[in-house]
């Protein structure tokens, strides 16, 4: 079933948590809504599940108005941050719970509730702990239960709250994985909420950014990650440097330095931010003055397959920190030493106008 | 009324400092502290517990038995319980409303509400009493309307439960409020979103979470309505056999100089209270197992 939002706004007081937010969640897709906390992404999710009013705007789902339908006719399923778990019951009668609470003329039988559990503790691959309560399991298979009883009324769509959020990184890893798989089988329409985001470009096949109640962008994982539209994409998605300058000649002028790069449609004069992702920057030992960002290196760390150089910047860019990614050969050829002093030339450069930038640094 | 359940979360950890050297006082103020807790406990508590058996038991069983299967303290119970056997369900309806609505959503007045829910703590009970007699009485507000219909409330039973049922107001709704705020309503969102009507979410998730609580809760209305005094002496009008409860013809005998029998009469009270005790210890236990249970859920 797909999902469509129009012009949702929602105020907390004098917070916006959304400011007209139209999206479209076609059939069958994961997407997930990315973005820090506060950007209003949870809010968005649950008011899509109606736990949550919108004060003004529509909810479709299949094309339909929701506006008025109650949480507990939409037929969504959701999973929360924190599992949700009815603590008194077991796992079992937490799976069976929306069945056993239909009207009766819908009701299947006990049997026939007994029967789809099991299925559903199979799918979810935990059919062992029918009997235990919540509290003996642990993070990871908790969420796991919350997904099959979710699944058990068979909803059209699947909204999951921070899924992950709780648990450990390795469990999380685990999770992500198999939550594709579930995916892949059920193609059940799903949307889920996060902040991590290798976890959203991992598992999705749509991302949304969101940020302060906006939406920044939306794209494949692999669009959003390859050509950010805004610099708050730039420094929410992966490790990012930027650079404060203005438009001189045919280039940028960052300080005492200067970078060789065309401006593109910025009128001369224009204060601009650019970004290079650490891979994009490579380092010269011997450049000449006025050419690339003058630098200080601070820490070499050469423990992975590449190696990380951390800088200081110096001259106009003093009290900036630089991140480079190199190999550990291009490392030991140019014998870089802590405390060296260098120059960081950018192999690409994405520019921004400085109004835009703002919010960048706050990303990450 | 922080809860049952706070009160055994220190257990552990207080064993735990105890038992290291580093944390550990010395004797001398252990024994002081430990003194004069067990001192204070012994002379305020225990002795005049004892006290009531002794002065109950000094003319011999006869006189004991005698005093409680008198007519007027057999009314005098009857009307104790009936009190609290009213007092308790409405109580109990009321209170579970009014935490379900204050810990589970936001509406306008929630604050006017929550300090309502104390003014029977704050109130004098006197004054609570007092309140219903310028309300019901003969020359009260609604008074010449009542006497018109021949319906009568203060110096009657309908004052005294009126009075019980306002001192035992809180303590219900206090217990609740806090625990179903800690709850949140993760649950109940999970049970509305897997299509669960409200009674259903009720029914199902919100109760069998705060049933120890609320047990907690109908124990102690219980006991304090066996056990009020001020508000219903003010209501009642000492009627013998008609419009006395268990503290009140304890008053009456001791003001005739029957100390035996008033000892009597109040031992009965004592062990009321003494079994409302105990229940409660049961209920506390209970409460703090399923708190910790709760909080291996929560890690």
């Amino acid at each position: 079933m797909s999902i469509q939002v129009r012009n949702i706004q929602k105020q907390f007081g004098a917070f916006t948590a959304l400011d007209d937010i139209s999206l479209d969640f076609p059939t069958g897709e994961l997407v997930a809504l990315l973005g820090p906390s506060g950007c209003g992404k949870t809010t968005l999710l649950r008011i899509i599940a109606g736990l949550e009013q919108a004060d003004s705007g529509q909810v479709l789902l299949d094309g339909e108005d929701a506006s008025g339908t109650h949480v507990r006719d939409r037929q969504v399923g959701f999973v929360f941050q924190h599992y949700a778990l009815f603590r008194h019951m077991t796992v079992f009668d937490n799976v069976a719970f929306g069945m056993r609470m239909k009207p009766r003329r819908e009701r299947p039988s006990e049997k026939q509730i007994a029967q789809k559990v099991h299925e559903l503790l199979n799918l979810v691959q935990l059919d062992w702990l029918a009997d235990r309560f919540p509290s003996q399991l642990s993070g990871g298979q908790r969420q796991r239960i919350a997904l099959a009883r979710a699944l058990a009324v068979e909803p059209r769509v699947l909204l999951l709250d921070e899924p992950f959020g709780a648990l450990d990184a390795k469990v999380r890893k685990e999770l992500r994985r198999w939550l594709r798989k579930l995916h892949d089988d059920l193609h059940i329409t799903s949307i889920f909420v996060t902040h991590d985001q290798e976890e959203a470009l991992e598992v999705a096949d749509r991302v949304v950014l969101m940020n302060h109640g906006h939406v920044e962008q939306i794209g494949t994982p692999e669009e959003v990650y390859r050509h950010p539209a805004t610099p708050f994409v730039y420094g929410f998605l992966g490790a990012v440097n930027f650079f404060h300058g203005r438009v001189e000649g045919d280039g940028l002028r960052v300080g005492d330095d200067h970078l060789n790069h065309a401006a593109g449609s910025f009128g001369q004069g224009a204060e601009v931010v650019a970004f290079a992702r650490p891979h994009e920057l490579d380092i010269v030992v011997d450049g000449a003055a006025g050419q690339g960002i003058a630098a200080r290196i601070s820490r070499i760390l050469a423990f992975g397959v590449t190696a990380r150089v951390e800088l200081d910047g110096l001259n106009g860019a003093t009290g900036q920190h630089f991140e480079v990614e190199l190999t550990r050969e291009r490392v030991s050829e140019l014998s870089l030493e802590e405390g060296q002093s260098v120059r960081l030339l950018p192999s690409r450069l994405s520019i921004f106008e400085q109004s835009h930038a703002a919010t960048a640094g706050a990303g990450k | 009324m922080a809860g049952a359940t706070t009160l055994h979360l220190g257990g552990d950890q207080a064993t735990r400092f105890e038992s290291r050297a580093a944390t550990r006082e010395t004797p001398l103020v252990k024994w002081l502290i430990l003194g004069t807790a067990l001192s204070f406990f012994t002379i305020f508590l225990l002795m005049p517990l004892i006290a009531v058996f002794i002065e109950a038991l000094r003319k011999g069983w006869e006189t004991y038995a005698t005093a409680l299967i008198d007519p007027d303290a057999l009314s005098a119970l009857r009307l104790t319980l009936l009190a609290a056997v009213i007092a308790l369900p409405l109580n109990l309806v009321f209170g579970v409303c009014a935490a379900w609505a204050i810990a589970k959503f936001e509406f306008r007045g929630k604050h006017f509400l929550i300090t309502l829910i104390d003014l029977p703590f704050s109130v004098s009970p006197v004054i609570a009493g007092l309140i219903y007699v310028l309300v019901f009485g003969a020359q009260g507000w609604f008074g010449p309307w009542l006497s018109e219909h021949d319906v009568k409330i203060i110096f009657a039973v309908p004052g005294i439960v009126l009075a019980t049922v306002f001192v035992t107001f809180p303590f219900i709704a206090r217990e609740l409020i806090p625990l179903m705020q800690a709850q949140g309503k993760e649950e109940e969102e999970a049970a509305i979103v897997l299509g669960a009507n409200g009674l259903q979410t009720f029914w199902h998730v919100t109760l069998p979470n705060i049933k120890w609580g609320l047990l907690y809760g109908v124990i102690l209305t219980n006991a304090r309505a066996m056990g009020e005094f001020g508000a219903v002496s003010v209501v009642s009008g000492h009627i013998r056999g008609e419009t006395n409860t268990l503290p009140l013809h304890v008053e009456i005998l001791y003001n005739e100089y029957q100390f035996a029998a008033a000892f009597a009469v109040a031992s009965l009270l004592a062990l009321l209270a003494l079994v409302t005790l105990g229940i409660k210890t049961w209920v506390e236990h209970r409460a703090a197992v399923a708190y910790r249970n709760s909080q291996d859920d929560a890690s």
